[in-house]
């Protein structure tokens, strides 16, 4: 990585048109965003401004009908689907709203779910795995299924998941949505605690106080960015 | 992701389900084992009828009358059953004619009934001369077989057959004891060895055997024809000659053309034919049958993994976010699929191989498993599951993440 000269995330004039039947509707009516290495941003905005599809677009899930997307210095914009599959396995880490675990599988398995795809052996992929559950607080539930665990807990698990493959970046779309404000406070101290170890990361929200916790906030309004600023946050962890 | 990690994941993916895995396999463990059986009992009939035809007797041409009707009706008068007569047996075995021919032995056959003191008993009376056992390979169990001289002179003797002594004296030796044929008392001079070809249709073991003019005085028959000529060839390798010389000779002596021909000649082998053309028949249409319920477990299969992409669209959306390609979600749906197909498969084999082993002591027919079968029902199985897979496997692969990932 030549640090600083290329940024992870270089979005330029993108656009997003759904079309059913007749009717269409342009949920992002060109952006332009650049995010640097281990920035912590949040993409801020109310249901319906596009905040849903920009999320979409940044994690390689859909692609825009108009515009580039450079992600780490690869464009995305025109690879297929099997492309899109590796570039989101190997430099995303996803962390949903309602934490998407397999129920059948233990924690350990469900953080090792991305190694699967990424080929590596199995005896590695356990180690990873662990040590992944460790760094998220969790060593001693590595046998534990979601059901075993609580809200909070299955939102930790699905970030040791979003690091076990040490992404460029993490991808959080609404994370605290479905926690209460204890469990809220843990995966925000513990996304705090990743961005002070260098990683990059994207939140998604609309909630501000939850906004406020990053360095630098984009507010997000009928498919424009329509203000970039740096927060309160933002001296304190530099 | 290897092979062996989405034959794993795939597994997983059954076991999580068992009871609708289990429920879904039957079909096809019901399909495969009912064709195995099928097949088997099929390819045991077959069986069955090659043994009792080669039972019949080694090198044997069995002469029938009045095979072809003229397409005018010119011989329909006549009756068809009387073309073959003692003259033509005894010109067959004369040797000149027919040097290929080893023996002779002219039959006629009725169904009589038969009286030894209070027990009454309808069996087939087979009316015939000396070369009959040799003929037929049959072999005395106890006394002896009629005489040239009690032929000539049509004595009122018989030869039973084993079940025939058996119903009408009980546990007793009947020689010397005597039976009422069709109202003439004969006495029995002998019972036959069992012929080793199982019942079915008219047993080999129940008759009762007389000299020919004997057999014709009690039914009343005044002229001298026979319903049966068998002739055994001098050896396996005369037998086509044996059957020209035969054919020949009856042309000549009938006065007819070989297109014309008033009696038929049959051959062990055309018997064999014959009979196996009804069973395959039989076995074609229990075999289709049994496919129709295995294309109908293949079904199940489809409507199963359909019904699981469905359910497990957030899953696969999932997997499809973390970096699983639809390349891969593809061969996952299927390898499920064909695990399904393939443990009905073994499963199908198991119970058809245990059914084989059980069925013929119920119902009394051979079964005979063929390697062969077996395998085609396992591949089939398995092709079922990945044929009646491809469509889930690709709408699964086919799903976008975020929509699968949103539904709810």
């Amino acid at each position: 990585m030549t640090a600083g000269t290329t940024p992870i995330i270089d979005i330029a004039g993108v656009r997003k048109t759904y079309r059913s039947g007749s009717i269409e509707f342009e949920a992002l009516r060109g952006i332009d965003m650049r995010i640097d290495e281990g920035e912590y941003v949040a993409v801020i905005g109310p249901s319906g401004s596009g905040k849903s599809t920009l999320m979409n677009l940044l994690g390689c899930l859909d692609l825009p009908t108009e515009g580039t997307y450079h992600l780490a210095g690869e464009d995305t914009s025109t690879m297929s689907e099997a492309q899109l599959a590796g570039v989101r396995n190997r430099r995303i880490g996803f962390v949903f709203q309602q934490f998407h675990l397999l129920a059948t599988l233990p924690a350990w398995r469900n953080v090792e779910l991305p190694l699967v795809y990424a080929g590596v052996p199995r005896h590695e992929r356990r180690d990873r795995a662990v040590a992944a559950l460790e760094r998220v607080g969790l060593g001693d539930r590595v046998d534990n299924r979601p059901g075993e665990l609580s809200g909070g807990q299955q939102q930790r698990v699905a970030v040791a998941r979003a690091l076990v493959t040490e992404p460029d970046l993490v991808l959080a779309d609404e994370p605290t949505g479905n926690l209460d404000s204890a469990s809220t406070r843990d995966v925000l101290a513990l996304l705090d605690e990743l961005h002070a170890a260098g990683r990059t990361i994207v939140l998604i929200t609309h909630e501000h106080d939850v906004a406020d916790r990053a360095a630098r906030n984009l507010v997000i309004r009928d498919g424009l960015i329509t203000e970039d600023h740096p927060t309160s946050a933002a001296g304190a962890v530099r | 992701m290897s092979w062996w990690e989405t034959l794993r994941t795939g597994a997983a993916a059954i076991r999580a389900r068992r009871m609708r895995s289990v429920l879904t396999v039957l079909g096809i463990v019901i399909g495969i084992s009912s064709v195995i059986l099928t097949v088997g009992l099929g390819q045991g009939a077959q069986q069955q009828v090659k043994d009792q035809i080669d039972a019949l007797g080694s090198n044997l041409l069995i002469v029938s009358p009045g095979s072809s009707t003229d397409s005018s009706g010119m011989r329909g008068g006549f009756g068809s059953a009387s073309t073959l007569t003692l003259a033509d047996a005894a010109a067959i075995g004369d040797g000149t004619a027919a040097p290929d021919v080893a023996a002779v032995a002219p039959t006629t056959s009725t169904m009589l009934s038969l009286v030894n003191g209070e027990t009454n008993w309808t069996s087939t009376v087979v009316g015939t001369t000396t070369a009959w056992p040799d003929v037929r390979t049959r072999v005395l169990g106890s006394g002896r077989f009629f005489s040239e001289a009690e032929v000539a002179e049509a004595a009122p003797v018989a030869v039973l057959g084993p079940d025939t002594a058996s119903e009408l004296f009980g546990g007793q030796d009947p020689t010397g004891g005597t039976v009422t044929v069709g109202g003439a008392t004969v006495t029995v001079i002998g019972v036959l060895e069992a012929s080793g070809a199982s019942a079915s249709g008219t047993s080999e073991d129940d008759l009762v055997v007389l000299p020919i003019g004997t057999a014709k005085a009690i039914t009343g028959a005044t002229d001298d024809s026979v319903s049966t000529i068998y002739v055994e060839a001098a050896g396996e390798g005369t037998l086509s000659a044996a059957y020209q010389e035969v054919e020949a000779m009856l042309l000549t002596r009938h006065g007819v053309a070989a297109s014309d021909a008033d009696f038929s000649i049959s051959t062990q082998e055309s018997l064999v034919a014959t009979a196996n053309e009804t069973n395959r028949t039989m076995t074609v249409l229990l075999a289709g049958v049994a496919g129709i319920s295995l294309l109908v477990g293949g079904i199940g299969v489809m409507n199963i993994m359909l019904v699981s992409v469905t359910e497990r669209i957030r899953e696969i959306g999932l997997r499809k976010a973390l970096g699983a390609t639809p390349a891969v979600i593809r061969r996952q749906f299927l390898v499920e699929a064909s695990l399904l197909g393939l443990s009905g498969g073994v499963l199908g084999v198991l119970i058809g191989v245990v059914g084989a082993q059980v069925l013929p002591g119920l119902i009394d027919q051979p079964v005979s498993l063929s390697a062969l079968a077996t395998l085609a029902a396992l591949g089939t199985a398995l092709a079922l599951g990945v044929g009646f897979g491809v469509y889930p496997a690709s709408r699964a692969a086919r799903l976008t993440p975020i929509d699968a990932l949103r539904s709810e």
